[in-house]
């Protein structure tokens, strides 16, 4: 059991340093760093939305921008309403725009899940690379239509203006805005640690290391894998959503496969399967990013190089290096 | 005459011009064993996944509680109660041994859609898995994680996955494979008693264990049965001795 208190209090450790870093630029008058830690947040959240199907499930999608993006653009199409008075259609029923941060989330969760839902049960009758292959595929429809689709900027994306609203929060302020977005990541966390060692977790990493076993037993893999590849394009999509917000744009690159491939990266980098592994590695890629992109415009050499270096030699990401192999019972 | 639980009916399978199952007739009566014989690639792994449903048949009919499940897939048929043991253990290798037959209990409630409550302090998931693994002796090991367990010790804990399943018929694949003497002769005693909670249909390869336990025995040869009968009139049967034990006792 050591280990697993380690890597608990090590994941402690990690929510305080996300904490802490911001509140203290925040003091010391520098919000641009604020903003910095917000968009790793935001990022982060990206990545444990894909760590739930690709590190729990074993479902390596390389779709997920595809919902980073319908999150967002969900968010970006219905604040655009809002900010002209035009309602979205008014047949058979008006539906009209929104501001409240709230309703936004809600349509962009169910937005991305819904999508989910329909890429999921078509992909995963397939498995291993032609899944990665065929998420791809979903993946880059839905860019080359967003990119094709005047109405909301096509390839010039869509601008907000105004960062949305939320109850007793001046959400235009960085650290109140950085401080919802870390609540939400904290919350998503707390779900899906518990959601690990319930029914569903354990039946789903069963599925991972062994599905014939799994169906053997009377339980359906594909029931499993699809509502796993469900939550996860939620929790993706609620990034795209705060993504959005953060940035007051939404525009077609945030369905990219550059996206999707990032996504991935911060999984690999900070421990695939592991509670903080996204959240170490989108703090580390925007690290890297801020950091090494101040003298070169080709940072993602080292990004590239680290990348390389945990492959290669820490197969367990960054909590595997500091908290040791993963525990089950 | 006593309804039997399964029943086979001209039962083929084949794979392109292979035929591994060739007309298989074949049933499993309450409270028996019924085991499956054969030299080396009879086809007996074959007609397991043939009546576990992971390979469907070409034609024929399968028949479990008087209800056709030929159209059934591994899952559902898994769900009626027909649990299967493999011959190469078959487990979730970063559980441990307690978390595997976790699994199973689960599996039995068909309960997957649960997020917040956890496993490890579900009473009823624990206590379900810990007898067990009692029953076979693993109680002491539960903690310990599969890709940590002796080759023995997978093959009994396969035993208890499917003692947590609560089937209504067993099949089992070599469960003595690899297991020793004394496993061996502790599994047979345990077997023996196992028939009065379900039927099981047994393949293996230990013949002092099939002679010992078996109510029946069917001879399987290049996927057909050849012959059928108690333990006695297999050991005496001139086509049986020819095609399989005379190579053995050669």
């Amino acid at each position: 059991m050591r280990d697993l208190v380690t890597e608990h209090r090590l994941n402690i450790v990690l929510a305080l340093i996300l904490l802490g870093g911001p509140l203290i630029a925040h003091f010391a008058d520098e919000p641009f760093l604020v903003t910095l830690a917000t968009r790793a947040t935001i990022l982060a959240l990206a990545g444990v939305g894909l760590n739930i199907a690709l590190g729990l499930g074993g479902l390596v999608s390389f779709g997920h921008a595809a919902f980073f993006g319908l999150g967002g653009y969900a968010v970006g199409i219905l604040a655009s309403h809002h900010q002209t008075y035009e309602p979205l259609m008014t047949w058979p029923f008006t539906v009209n725009g929104s501001n409240q941060m709230l309703v936004l989330w809600l349509v962009a969760v169910l937005v991305s899940g819904l999508a989910a839902l329909v890429i999921g049960a078509l992909s995963l009758r397939t498995s291993g690379v032609y899944f990665i292959m065929i998420t791809l595929a979903f993946a880059q429809m839905l860019f080359f239509f967003a990119i094709s689709w005047p109405a909301y900027g096509g390839e010039d994306g869509l601008s907000i203006y105004v960062r949305n609203a939320f109850p007793g929060v001046n959400t235009l302020r960085p650290l109140d805005f950085f401080l919802l977005c870390y609540g939400v990541l904290m919350l998503v966390l707390l779900a899906q640690w518990r959601m690990t060692g319930a029914r569903f977790g354990i039946a789903l990493q069963a599925v991972r290391q062994n599905e014939g076993r799994v169906a053997a037993l009377g339980l359906s893999p594909y029931r499993i894998k699809l509502a796993a590849f469900v939550i996860s394009g939620m929790v993706t999509g609620l990034a795209g959503a705060l993504y959005v917000d953060l940035n007051r744009f939404v525009s077609p690159s945030m369905m990219s496969w550059h996206l999707s491939g990032e996504i991935m990266v911060f999984i690999i980098l900070g421990g695939v399967a592991r509670l903080f592994g996204p959240v170490v590695g989108a703090c580390l890629f925007v690290l890297f990013e801020h950091v090494f992109g101040s003298f070169t415009e080709h940072w993602q050499f080292f990004l590239g190089a680290a990348l390389l270096g945990v492959v290669l030699f820490a197969r367990g990401g960054f909590i595997g290096l500091v908290a040791g192999r993963a525990r089950h019972d | 005459m006593i309804e039997p639980v399964l029943e086979l009916k001209g039962l083929t399978k084949s794979f392109g011009a292979l035929k591994v199952t060739d007309g298989v007739d074949l049933d499993l009566r309450p409270g028996e064993i019924h085991a499956l014989i054969g030299p080396n690639g009879a086809g007996k792994s074959s007609l397991i996944k043939l009546v576990a449903g992971e390979l469907a048949a070409n034609s024929g009919s399968i028949r479990f509680d008087g209800r056709e499940i030929n159209g059934l897939d591994q899952i559902a048929r898994a769900r009626l109660g027909l649990t299967r043991t493999f011959q190469v253990s078959s487990l979730i290798p970063e559980f441990s041994a307690r978390g595997n037959v976790m699994l199973a209990a689960q599996a039995r409630h068909r309960s997957v859609f649960g997020f917040v409550r956890q496993v490890s302090r579900d009473r009823e998931l624990t206590g379900e898995a810990m007898q067990a693994l009692e029953r076979v002796g693993l109680a002491d090991r539960a903690a310990v994680r599969v890709s940590e367990l002796s080759h023995g010790e997978k093959r009994l804990l396969e035993i208890a996955m499917a003692l947590a399943m609560r089937p209504r018929i067993f099949l089992m694949d070599e469960p003595m494979a690899g297991l020793g003497q004394e496993g061996s002769s502790r599994l047979i005693g345990f077997l023996d008693n196992l028939r009065r909670e379900a039927p099981i249909l047994l393949i293996e390869h230990d013949m002092d264990a099939v002679f010992q336990l078996a109510d029946r025995i069917s001879v399987l040869v290049a996927g057909r049965i050849i012959a059928r009968g108690k333990a006695d009139e297999i050991r005496t049967h001139p086509e049986v001795r020819a095609a399989y034990l005379g190579e053995d006792e050669a």
